[in-house]
């Protein structure tokens, strides 16, 4: 998994609340069996103005120049400013993979959806859960002042504004752990594979029925 | 000691191991998987050079884009015109094989939506840890299971180790006091409770759903309730194993038969909340309050009873909900203090894990019998959630009702719920659905979604727009 430390970078505002998945990354760019490439179709709806298939030219079709990924201030932005219950909606991993290959670090909002918010840490990206207060603070300096930048520091749990103002934030123990490390969380889980044999051994004298035969035979 | 909920009892009895941190590593006894999050998992396991660590744990079907017209699913593989939806459900199939994964492939009988599919088997069964790499699993807690959905990193952790990272969650109890009233189904139970809590109410907790309207719904009716706990912010709901549960299961393909029978069902028996459990939260509503209900916005939370108006975002207070308000009213092309009954229609979807079990289509072709499709409405359709539904209904002659009323009469799949195939609902066309997503885009591009019971969307569909089906001649 890829690590993550500290990150320094533009502060993109996407005011919007409950911002789900299909947002993030519409359904048609799911058929594609690979983690990659789907940055150019991060919030495709929005951000362009025809239809977009996994067979578009992303750079010939026409920008939406009302969208915040559109303004040339927010250019090369790397940390999402947004409001509640961001990434709500379906399981789809391809949500943080879009956000990651489009390069987006950081998502900062009051709150998250849980499975997104769980796949962010999978993908080295790392969600921050703010006050509503603190968030509201945050669209108003950033619309403000172009070029408003933070500075976030995983080892220390804080965000730095540029006028030096410290914002503490919490990470879980061993997410942080994973992202500080880049660990590869299968890895970790199977140094423990005895004591899953152990209770998988108790687990199947205990409730044999759930070990029973699923495999099909012809309909 | 303190009592013990139905999620408590669960959680404890697949604990592997926890952390100081309260992470807990758990048993995982079934995980479903379909072709849309799994190439990535399975990609991942080949590069590691990991295997499966129960290959037998896991039942695979394709559902979520393959082609629904006859004509296409009798090519087989062929069928599927979009090459890359053609791609990703050979590599299922092949994936499947290299890795001895049960599969039931596309043109299997029993294939459908895995979430039909996984209880209609026996494949979920009370008391088990069930995951997919779909948010609906949520579905699977209708029969006493703690089911979830999960990202494509966390299929491959499990493919590989058997078990998850998990936290553990709170507990919610929405209780649904009394009966419902006629015409008043399941699915208006799930959307006046995400109504009421918000798309974000059971955010960090597991929903047990009880209460006597509860305990008198089918386990079909119950899955409708659980699969919907997502959209209320819950990854899991619950109902308590009872007689209904057991029933339902009895002779099922992968149930356990003879003596292992009877001891499961003796140890699902103990699978309810105890009297003296703790909730962290306790939602009430009375059945008999409940009304048809029929979304409005683009988020499942955007709901009101067939009676009612679309909310008017001028009085609303609270700033970011009026902007909510007003997006979701643009993109919809409605206007504030409109009757829900005078939104016009133009498409009709009778589908989804939500609603495409035998009930929900008896539930509609009560409607639609001896009745013919409004002229306004495009496209009306019904896509049954696996091969073995769709035999039951055209063994009870549900399919004739359909067709002659003039809805399209489709194969298994997802279908039009979130249109990753060819069933899409075109830009600026309004539909009455009986799937869980209104999300912007969720049935195609610019597409207007109304999310109803089957009852609901079978009088729209005969009427044009919103009707109060206990209104209808039909309805008893």
């Amino acid at each position: 998994m890829k690590k993550f430390t500290t990150e320094q970078g533009v502060v993109i505002p996407l005011d919007r609340a409950n911002v789900d998945t299909d947002f993030i990354i519409p359904k048609q760019f799911l058929k594609s069996i690979k983690r990659t490439g789907f940055g150019p179709n991060l919030f495709d709806e929005h951000r362009y103005l025809d239809k977009g298939e996994p067979d578009s030219d992303n750079s010939q079709r026409p920008l939406n120049p009302d969208f915040v990924l559109n303004q040339p201030r927010y250019q090369h932005g790397s940390i999402l400013l947004a409001r509640e219950n961001f990434g709500c909606g379906s399981s789809r991993e391809h949500a943080p993979w879009a956000l990651d290959d489009y390069g987006i670090r950081v998502i900062i909002a009051p709150s998250f959806a849980d499975i997104f918010f769980n796949n962010c840490f999978k993908n080295g990206l790392l969600p921050i859960v703010l006050n509503k207060d603190v968030v509201s603070r945050l669209f108003a300096e950033v619309e403000a002042n172009e070029g408003y930048s933070l500075v976030v520091d995983l080892p220390a749990e804080t965000l730095t504004t540029p006028s030096n103002e410290l914002i503490p934030f919490e990470v879980d123990a061993y997410r942080k752990q994973c992202l500080l490390n880049g660990l590869d969380e299968i890895g970790v889980t199977l140094q423990e594979a005895d004591t899953i044999r152990e209770f998988e051994s108790r687990w199947r004298q205990r409730a044999p029925w759930y070990f029973s035969n699923v495999r099909p035979g012809d309909s | 000691m303190a009592g013990r909920t139905l999620y408590d009892k669960i959680w404890d009895a697949h604990l592997v191991n926890s952390r100081d941190d309260g992470t807990a590593l758990i048993y995982i006894d079934r995980q479903l998987i379909h072709e849309v999050t799994s190439p990535q998992a399975f990609e991942g396991l080949r590069l590691a050079g990991r295997l499966p660590w129960r290959a037998d744990a896991n039942l695979a079907t394709p559902d979520h884009n393959i082609p629904t017209t006859s004509d296409e699913r009798s090519q087989g593989l062929e069928g599927i015109k979009d090459p890359v939806s053609r791609i990703q459900v050979q590599t299922l199939d092949k994936n499947c094989e290299e890795f001895n994964i049960p599969e039931l492939g596309m043109n299997d009988r029993r294939q459908g939506i895995v979430h039909v599919v996984g209880p209609e088997q026996g494949a979920t069964l009370p008391g088990m840890t069930i995951v997919c790499g779909d948010s609906h699993t949520s579905t699977h807690g209708a029969l006493g299971a703690l089911a979830h959905g999960i990202g494509t990193s966390e299929v491959e952790h499990v493919l590989a180790t058997q078990c998850l990272l998990q936290k553990k969650m709170k507990n919610m109890l929405d209780r649904v006091d009394g009966q419902l009233g006629p015409g008043v189904t399941a699915k208006d139970i799930v959307l006046a409770i995400i109504g009421k809590i918000g798309t974000a109410g059971g955010t960090g907790h597991t929903i047990e759903f009880g209460g006597e309207a509860i305990r008198s719904l089918s386990v079909e009716g119950r899955m409708t309730v659980c699969n919907m706990a997502i959209e209320a912010g819950a990854r899991a709901g619950l109902v308590a194993v009872d007689e209904t549960t057991i029933d339902y299961l009895k002779g099922r393909p992968f149930a356990p038969q003879g003596e292992l029978w009877e001891q499961a069902t003796a140890d699902w028996r103990t699978l309810v909340s105890d009297a003296d459990a703790a909730f962290d939260r306790i939602i009430e509503l009375d059945a008999k309050q409940i009304e048809p209900q029929v979304t409005w916005g683009t988020s499942p939370e955007m709901v009101a009873p067939i009676s009612g108006h679309i909310p008017d975002p001028a009085l609303e207070n609270d700033a970011s909900r009026r902007s909510n308000i007003e997006q979701a009213l643009e993109y919809m092309g409605l206007k504030p203090g409109t009757a829900i009954q005078d939104i016009q229609l133009d498409y009709v979807f009778i589908g989804s894990c939500t609603n495409s079990r035998i009930e929900d289509l008896r539930e509609a072709s009560r409607v639609l019998r001896g009745k013919r499709v409004a002229d306004t409405i495009e496209l009306a359709m019904v896509v049954p959630g696996s091969g073995l539904v769709k035999e039951q209904a055209e063994a009870e002659g549900l399919d004739q009702i359909f067709i002659e009323a003039g809805l399209e009469w489709r194969e298994p799949g997802c279908s039009m719920c979130l249109a990753m195939n060819a069933d899409q609902l075109p830009a600026g066309k309004h539909c009455a659905s009986t799937s869980n997503r209104n999300f912007e885009g969720r049935q195609g591009f610019g597409g207007r979604t109304h999310l109803v019971s089957p009852a609901m969307a079978a009088a729209a569909a005969i009427s044009g727009h919103f009707v109060d089906v206990r209104q209808l001649e039909n309805w008893v």
